[in-house]
């Protein structure tokens, strides 16, 4: 391991180096035993570096524990009626940043043509919807902040139906725990029903008021402000309602499932 | 004016001893076991979020390698975070309820006098700081252990602005924003891994500081001793 020279944690100016010469024999007093005997407790906690720790299924069950835990304080926390600031127009990213468990070339682009939203679970009227249909529907418009779990962010402009009116419209369960959407590449994330009811949670058509590209989820997405962007799949082809707990893609590697913002 | 409050807290500390003069050790065992308790939290929050940190940095040209990182992937490090903030948060309220009801803070942390933080501070880098008690802190420690106190505490508010950046978006607000809160939670973190070095590397040259920290260290005297100044070579007026 080498320590980068310019590290933000080296001080530009060590202590000053005649000190050390003027206090020789102060520093030659100090036991040499006893700095390595003090050593041998940093050692000790040095026991955790590395990723063999987390790696025993005790530590692993612990953690797990932990994340659900942390799940249900999410959950409390969560204020349905707080809504996520919005921003103007003219700081909207074109285009959107591209992000998936792959890359943007390995993007398989839906065919359009025979293109169906699936319904299932809980859910009264389960007739597939056609895009001109859901076309049909009211939009509604959010130029809401995107922030990834990695840490990065961008505003962006997302349109297309309300997620609540549409779920009322298919005579959905509302009092159903979950919203599961599976997408076309496999990739499936689920929701809490409160997350999904939020006013600002929408079933994404068009980017900056153009029908959503290839790459950022054409021609369905969900986009939520309250959650992290893995919560949000792209390439949606059903959407499931259910009491049925389903860890989604990212939850299978280990995220935290409620990831709400 | 300095006489007086050098007054007052004789009487403060005559007022808390009544009756006969109770001696204790400096570090009462429940001090103890959350001082450690925090030691090896703060390692895990510092290492696990490394860990995050490396998913996007910040800085180009920083970048922790693994091997000082814990958590096998991000989500490993994340998972080790947020396991590692409720004992952070639980520890610390317990800590800071035990400081102020036992009086701890003010008897030994209390009053940071400037003029002394400067003078013990050279003389600590003089190495001509003497420590006679262990029971009394210097200006020095005073400063650095109030300083901490506070940087977690403030790490504590960052992180929640990281982690609920809508909920708690007033809070995200006063440190500029999503990224404000992120570069706000690095910089306390920095200033943690700054205190960690100058506490351990003190700590290693005056070995009966730890020694004290395992075992409760020296009883208090009950009975104030004069000013931590008296401990420095007389200072020229």
């Amino acid at each position: 391991m080498s320590l980068r020279r310019n590290s933000l944690f080296r001080p530009v100016k060590v202590l000053d180096q005649s000190l050390l010469t003027e206090n020789r024999k102060f520093l030659q007093e100090i036991s040499r035993r006893k700095l390595l005997r003090g050593g041998l407790t940093l050692g000790g906690l040095g026991f955790l570096t590395g990723c063999d720790v987390s790696d025993h299924s005790a530590v692993r069950r612990m953690l797990e524990l932990a994340s659900s835990f942390n799940d249900s304080v999410q959950a409390a926390i969560f204020n349905p009626n707080k809504l996520a600031p919005t921003y103007s127009i003219d700081q909207v990213v074109k285009p959107p940043r591209f992000n998936a468990y792959y890359e943007v070339e390995r993007v398989k682009p839906v065919n359009l043509t025979d293109w169906k939203l699936e319904l299932a679970g809980l859910v009264q009227d389960k007739q597939p919807w056609t895009l001109d249909r859901i076309h049909a529907l009211p939009e509604q418009e959010e130029i809401i902040k995107h922030i990834c779990v990695e840490g990065w962010d961008y505003i962006g402009q997302w349109s297309g139906p309300n997620l609540k009116q549409f779920l009322q419209l298919i005579g959905a369960d509302l009092s159903a725990k979950y919203v599961a959407f599976h997408g076309n590449d496999d990739y499936m994330e689920s929701i809490d029903m409160a997350t999904a009811l939020h006013p600002q949670t929408i079933l994404a058509t068009k980017y900056a008021g153009e029908p959503l590209a290839d790459p950022f989820g054409a021609p369905l997405r969900l986009r939520t402000a309250v959650k992290l962007g893995f919560k949000n799949p792209k390439w949606i082809r059903a959407i499931e309602v259910s009491n049925t707990y389903q860890p989604g893609f990212w939850e299978k590697q280990g995220f935290n499932w409620f990831s709400g913002i | 004016m300095k006489s007086a409050n050098f007054e007052n807290e004789r009487l403060n500390m005559s007022a808390e001893s009544v009756g006969p003069p109770k001696k204790r050790k400096m570090h009462p065992i429940p001090l103890r076991i959350m001082h450690w308790i925090n030691a090896v939290t703060m390692i895990i929050m510092i290492m696990s979020g490394w860990k995050i940190y490396d998913d996007e940095v910040i800085f180009g040209f920083l970048h922790f390698p693994d091997a000082i990182t814990l958590g096998k992937w991000a989500q490993h490090g994340l998972q080790w975070h947020f396991f590692g903030m409720w004992v952070l948060v639980l520890n610390g309220i317990a800590y800071l309820a035990y400081g102020f009801a036992t009086g701890r803070f003010k008897r030994m942390l209390l009053p940071i006098r400037p003029h002394e933080v400067i003078k013990e501070a050279i003389a600590a880098l003089t190495f001509r700081l003497k420590h006679t008690d262990l029971t009394k802190y210097n200006a020095v420690q005073k400063v650095l252990y109030v300083g901490v106190i506070t940087i977690i505490v403030l790490q504590v508010a960052t992180g929640l602005a990281i982690w609920k950046p809508i909920q708690f978006s007033g809070l995200v607000g006063l440190f500029g924003g999503f990224q404000g809160a992120r570069l706000a939670h690095f910089l306390g973190m920095s200033a943690i891994c700054l205190f960690f070095l100058i506490h351990v590397t003190l700590a290693l040259l005056v070995p009966r500081t730890i020694l004290a920290m395992l075992t409760g260290g020296p009883k208090e005297s009950a009975e104030p001793e004069a000013s931590s100044e008296a401990r420095l070579s007389k200072p020229a007026q």
